[in-house]
C-alpha cells in the first residue's frame, strides 16, 4: 500500500519534470511563507492595538479591516502591477515579475486576514482579563503577552487563514509574478498554465502537491495549537 | 518649616493614608459615574464598600487599583500621587481579586505564580511562596491541574492565593465570593476573615452583602449613585444612617415620614400621620424627619393573648396596635408587615410566629424601644 503510493508519487514527480517541481514547490512555500510572516508582523501588533484600544472611529476601522479580508486577489494584483510596472510610480525598483512583487501582493492579501482575525481573537477574551492581569502587576508588554497566550488558539487560526489565503492564490501571483519558469512560477500559476495547455494530468498532479503542502503546513500549526504551551507550565 | 509641618502631623496623629482618592471623578461617555470627594484607607484596616447594584462599587475599586483613568482628582499611595509613569510601580503594591476568578489557561501553580513572574521573581524563589499560599487556601492538591478544570469555589481560592502570594500592601477584592455557592461562601468568608486578621493587610472589599461587610469591615462606605453617602464604622452606619437611601440599604425597612412635635430629656416625639413615635434624639420640635426602624428591633405581641391585655409591661416606649397585612418566610425568620395606619415591618422567628398564632389579618401589638428608632432630619 505504502509502496504503491510512493511509486505513484515518484511517477508523478518524474512526469512533472523532477527538479522543476521541487523548485516550483519551494518557491510557492517560500513566497507564501515570507508573505505570511510579514503579514503576521504587521497584523498581530496592529490587531492587538485595535482590539485593546477604544477610540471614536474604531468601529469604522474594524469594518474597513473586515472588508479588507475579502479583497479580491486579482484586484490586489492589478493594484500592485500598476505600482510596480516599469513606467509606474515604483517602476524604478524593477520589481515587476519578481518573487518580491509576489510577496508584496500577498502581504496585501494576507495582512487584513491576520489583522481582522487577531481583533476577533482578542475580542473573544473576557475584557476584565486585561484588568486582572494589570491588577496583578503585569506591565503593558506582559499583559499583551498573556492575552496572546490566552487567545493562542484563535490566533493560530488567524495565522493559518493568512497562509491559506496566499498559498492558494493565483490571480495576483500571475499578474505581478508573470509565471516565469525558474523565476516566478509557483504551484498555482503552473496549474493554470498546464490546464491552458491541455495537460490535465500534470495539472492534477500539481494540484495534489499544492493540497499536500497546504495540508502539511496547517497540520503542523494545528499540532502546535492542540499541544499548546500549557503543558510546559504544568510540568514545571 | 518642614519640621513644624511634620510636627503638626505627628501632633494631629494623622499618618498619611495608605491609599487615598481625592476629588476623583470617573466619566463614562460624558456622564460622571463616580464622584468621590475623599476616600482613604489606613494601613492594616479593611474598608467594606457596599451599595445597591450599579452604585459604582466596582468602578471605585478599579479606580483604587489605578485601572481607570480619573477625569479629575488624584489617587495617592503613601502620600505620593499615582499617575503616568508610576502606575505600574503602584500596581505592584496591590493584589486584585475580581468577582469571577479569571484564571489563566495554564496550571493552578502557574496561575498563583503569575504575579511573582511579572515582578521578575526567579522561579526558585517563587516556588516556596506559591506552595505555601496554595496550602494556606487549601488548594495545594490542585497545583498541577489545569486551572480550567477546577470548580468555581476552588478557582476563587486560587484567585485569592494569586493575590495574597504577592504579599500586597493593599488587597482589593470585588465581590470575591459572587461565583460560589452558599456553603463554600461561608467557608471562604471564615478563611478570609482569618487571613485579614493574621496578615494585617489593608483591604478594600466590595460586597452587596451587608453581613459580609459588617463582619470584615473596620469601616464601611455606602455608595449610592456614584457617590459615597456615608463612611463610618459598620455599627454606626447600621445604627445611624445619614439618609433614606443608606437607611434602606442597611436594612431599616420601616421608614416613616413625620414631624417632631415635642422634645424632652433627649426623647423626641414624632407625629407620623396621627401615630406618635418616641425616639432618642435631640432634634427640636417642628423638624420634618424620617423615622427608621430595623425589623429585628420590633417585637410583636398577640393582641388576643391574656397576659398582654392592652399595653405591655416592657421597657419599650413605643406600643402600636395594628393588623398583620403580609407575612413572608425567609429561612428561619418571618418578615411581618403590620398595618398601623402606616406600615411597620417586623422580623421574628418562625417559632414565635407560630406561638403567637400569627396570620394575615390578625390583630397584633407592635413594640419597639425609643433607642431603636433613628431619626433622619429631612430638608423641609
Amino acid at each position: 500500500m505504502v509502496g504503491s503510493l510512493a511509486d505513484g508519487v515518484q511517477q508523478l514527480v518524474a512526469g512533472l519534470g523532477g527538479a522543476d517541481l521541487v523548485e516550483i514547490t519551494l518557491l510557492s512555500l517560500g513566497v507564501s511563507g515570507v508573505a505570511t510572516a510579514i503579514s503576521l508582523l504587521i497584523g498581530l501588533p496592529l490587531g492587538t492595538w485595535l482590539a485593546l484600544s477604544r477610540f471614536r472611529s474604531r468601529g469604522l476601522v474594524v469594518s474597513v479591516v473586515n472588508t479588507g479580508m475579502a479583497l479580491p486577489p486579482v484586484v490586489v494584483g492589478l493594484f500592485v502591477a500598476f505600482l510596480l510596472w516599469r513606467s509606474g510610480p515604483l517602476g524604478d525598483l524593477g520589481l515587476i515579475y519578481s518573487p518580491s512583487a509576489m510577496v508584496i501582493a500577498e502581504v496585501i492579501i494576507a495582512t487584513p486576514v491576520i489583522l481582522g482575525l487577531t481583533v476577533a481573537a482578542l475580542g473573544q477574551l473576557d475584557p476584565r482579563l486585561r484588568l486582572q492581569l494589570m491588577g496583578l502587576g503585569a506591565s503593558r508588554w506582559q499583559t499583551v503577552w498573556w492575552l496572546w497566550r490566552e487567545a493562542r488558539l484563535p490566533l493560530l487560526a488567524a495565522l493559518m487563514a493568512g497562509f491559506g489565503s496566499v498559498i492558494s492564490e493565483v490571480g495576483a501571483a500571475m499578474m505581478v509574478g508573470g509565471n516565469i519558469l525558474h523565476q516566478t512560477r509557483v504551484l498555482t500559476t503552473a496549474i493554470v498554465l498546464e490546464v491552458g495547455r491541455g495537460e490535465f494530468e500534470k495539472a492534477v498532479g500539481l494540484g495534489i502537491v499544492l493540497l499536500a503542502l497546504a495540508f502539511a503546513v496547517n497540520g503542523i500549526l494545528t499540532w502546535a495549537q492542540q499541544r499548546g504551551p500549557g503543558r510546559q507550565d504544568a510540568s514545571r | 518649616m518642614t519640621t513644624s509641618a511634620s510636627d503638626a502631623t505627628v501632633a494631629g496623629g494623622a499618618m498619611p493614608a495608605l491609599v487615598e482618592l481625592r476629588d476623583a471623578v470617573v466619566v463614562r461617555g460624558a456622564r460622571p459615574v463616580l464622584t468621590i470627594d475623599g476616600l482613604a484607607v489606613a494601613d492594616g484596616t479593611t474598608l467594606a464598600l457596599v451599595g445597591p447594584n450599579g452604585a459604582g462599587k466596582s468602578t471605585l475599586l478599579l479606580a483604587l487599583a489605578s485601572l481607570l483613568r480619573l477625569a479629575r482628582g488624584s489617587l495617592t499611595f503613601r502620600g505620593a500621587t499615582v499617575g503616568r509613569g508610576t502606575e505600574l510601580a503602584y500596581r505592584r503594591h496591590i493584589g486584585l481579586v475580581l468577582p469571577d476568578p479569571l484564571l489563566l489557561d495554564t496550571s493552578v501553580f502557574a496561575n498563583v505564580a503569575a504575579g511573582l513572574r511579572f515582578r521578575g521573581v526567579p522561579s526558585a524563589a517563587a516556588w516556596p511562596q506559591v506552595t505555601a499560599w496554595l496550602d494556606r487556601l487549601g488548594v495545594a492538591h490542585l497545583r498541577d491541574r489545569p486551572a480550567r478544570q477546577i470548580s468555581s469555589g476552588e478557582a476563587q481560592r486560587v484567585s485569592l492565593a494569586r493575590a495574597l502570594v504577592l504579599e500586597p500592601d493593599l488587597l482589593l477584592l470585588d465581590e470575591p465570593f459572587a461565583s460560589v455557592d452558599a456553603a463554600t461562601r461561608g467557608r471562604l468568608l471564615d478563611d478570609l476573615e482569618g487571613l485579614l486578621r493574621e496578615t494585617r493587610v489593608a483591604c478594600v472589599i466590595v460586597t452587596h452583602d451587608l453581613d459580609e461587610a459588617v463582619r470584615l469591615g473596620d469601616r464601611m462606605a455606602v455608595l449610592v449613585g456614584g457617590r459615597i453617602r456615608q463612611a463610618d464604622t459598620p455599627e454606626q452606619v447600621l445604627a445611624a444612617p445619614l439618609d433614606e437611601d443608606v437607611a434602606a440599604f442597611v436594612g431599616a425597612e420601616t421608614r416613616l415620614r413625620g414631624r417632631v412635635i415635642s422634645s424632652e430629656e433627649g426623647i423626641a416625639v414624632v407625629d407620623v400621620g396621627g401615630m406618635h413615635v418616641e425616639a432618642v434624639s435631640a432634634l427640636a420640635p417642628g423638624r420634618d424627619v424620617l423615622c427608621c426602624l430595623r425589623p429585628e428591633d420590633v417585637t410583636l405581641w398577640s393582641s388576643g393573648s391574656r397576659d398582654m391585655p392592652s399595653t405591655v409591661a416592657s421597657s419599650a416606649r413605643n406600643q402600636v396596635r395594628g393588623r398583620v397585612s403580609r407575612m413572608v418566610t425567609q429561612g428561619s425568620l418571618v418578615r411581618v408587615s403590620v398595618d398601623t395606619g402606616s406600615t411597620l415591618v417586623a422580623s421574628i422567628t418562625r417559632a414565635s410566629a407560630a406561638d403567637l398564632g400569627l396570620a394575615e389579618g390578625a390583630a397584633v401589638l407592635a413594640t419597639f424601644k425609643a433607642s431603636a428608632v433613628h431619626l433622619i432630619p429631612l430638608a423641609s
